[in-house]
């Protein structure tokens, strides 16, 4: 459907021309092509996400001691940061000798979250979004994902973070 | 038929704002003129000039549109926008080198002059050609042009560097070939 006399005019000059006689409408055979390329062009780079998924390399996290036995009870918690200073967490002591701890960020927008003993769950008070104590998870909210988890393993009286678990 | 051309001269206006009055009388836009006239220097002079759509060849105000709203047709006159497709951007307004388009704010919509389509397109004048008085706006077959008239009509301008060639005419003086316009010139004014 090209006319032959714009070889010399780009090709979305073509497309949206000035003169009323030059309008187009796009021809099926054009519009088919289009929409095999468009797929085939999602298609190749779903593949290349993939494959760079696999090739992606893994974060190594150094092991830190972030807190000691008995140093929190039942049902308090503590700040403290891993890995780096400015990422805050928050380890809570849910049952004697149990504890968790998560990024204190909220996924949502980042606010930090805090620790609801009454409803036993975290809270982000910005939008108002809940997390599970036991695992993380979105309990409610806005929120896309769960909290990041602080890998937490004992050694002697000692905690320490090994890693995060997203 | 024999070829009619627009042709303005700015020295026969006399400020009469009949082109005005007679374009808004228009079916298609009630109340709204889509002519010009404007004094040059109101502090110096009573000289004033009807500015109507001149129809370049390359019409920037259509070069311009993002939503691909201004059309030139067949007999090379450039159209109003068209309304599904006019956003109401005012870049035609702001590009156009003559200053012809107006954005309608009522309609959301730029509407200029288009020759008076409806007329022109069926043989008749276009309105504003039809009231002068002083045939300052014209509407003749060129060969009528050049014999009464002492000016040339040139549809050639250079705004700078930029050359625009036009399908209305402006009389000029005879041994003007191009209107040449210095923008920043005009742009230009002394210190109070």
């Amino acid at each position: 459907m090209r006319r032959v006399n714009s070889k010399s005019e780009s090709l979305w000059r073509e497309e949206f021309a000035v003169e009323a006689a030059a309008e187009q409408y796009v021809s099926r055979r054009q519009f088919s092509k289009f929409l095999v390329l468009t797929s085939i062009g999602m298609f190749a780079g779903q593949i290349w996400i993939l494959v760079k998924n696999w090739f992606r390399p893994t974060t190594v996290y150094e092991e830190k001691s972030v807190a000691v036995i008995g140093e929190i009870g039942i049902g308090e918690v503590k700040l403290f940061s891993y890995p780096e200073p400015a990422d805050a967490c928050i380890m809570i002591c849910t049952a004697a000798d149990h504890y968790v701890a998560y990024s204190q960020k909220c996924t949502h927008l980042s606010c930090a979250v805090y620790y609801e003993r009454e409803a036993n769950r975290l809270e982000c008070p910005c939008h108002e979004g809940y997390f599970s104590v036991s695992d993380g998870s979105v309990l409610q909210g806005p929120p896309p994902r769960s909290l990041p988890t602080v890998v937490l393993k004992r050694e002697g009286d000692n905690l320490i973070a090994t890693g995060i678990k997203v | 038929m024999t070829e009619y051309g627009f042709f303005i001269d700015p020295s026969r206006c006399i400020g009469c704002q009949s082109c005005v009055n007679a374009c808004a009388e228009c079916e298609t836009h009630r109340g709204y003129p889509m002519i010009h006239v404007d004094f040059i220097d109101r502090r110096n002079t009573i000289n004033t000039v009807p500015t109507v759509c001149m129809h370049c060849d390359k019409p920037t105000c259509a070069e311009v549109c993002p939503a691909d709203a201004i059309k030139k047709n067949e007999d090379g006159v450039v159209q109003s926008s068209l309304k599904p497709r006019c956003i109401g951007c005012s870049n035609c307004v702001l590009a156009c080198p003559f200053g012809v388009p107006k954005m309608m704010s009522e309609l959301e919509q730029m509407m200029k002059c288009d020759m008076c389509y409806d007329r022109t397109s069926s043989g008749k004048r276009p309105m504003c050609a039809t009231v002068c008085p002083s045939q300052a706006l014209a509407y003749v077959p060129m060969e009528q042009i050049l014999r009464e008239r002492r000016e040339k009509p040139a549809n050639l301008f250079f705004f700078g560097n930029e050359p625009v060639r036009t399908k209305v005419f402006m009389m000029v003086p005879p041994d003007v070939d191009a209107v040449s316009i210095d923008v920043l010139d005009y742009m230009w004014e002394p210190f109070p």
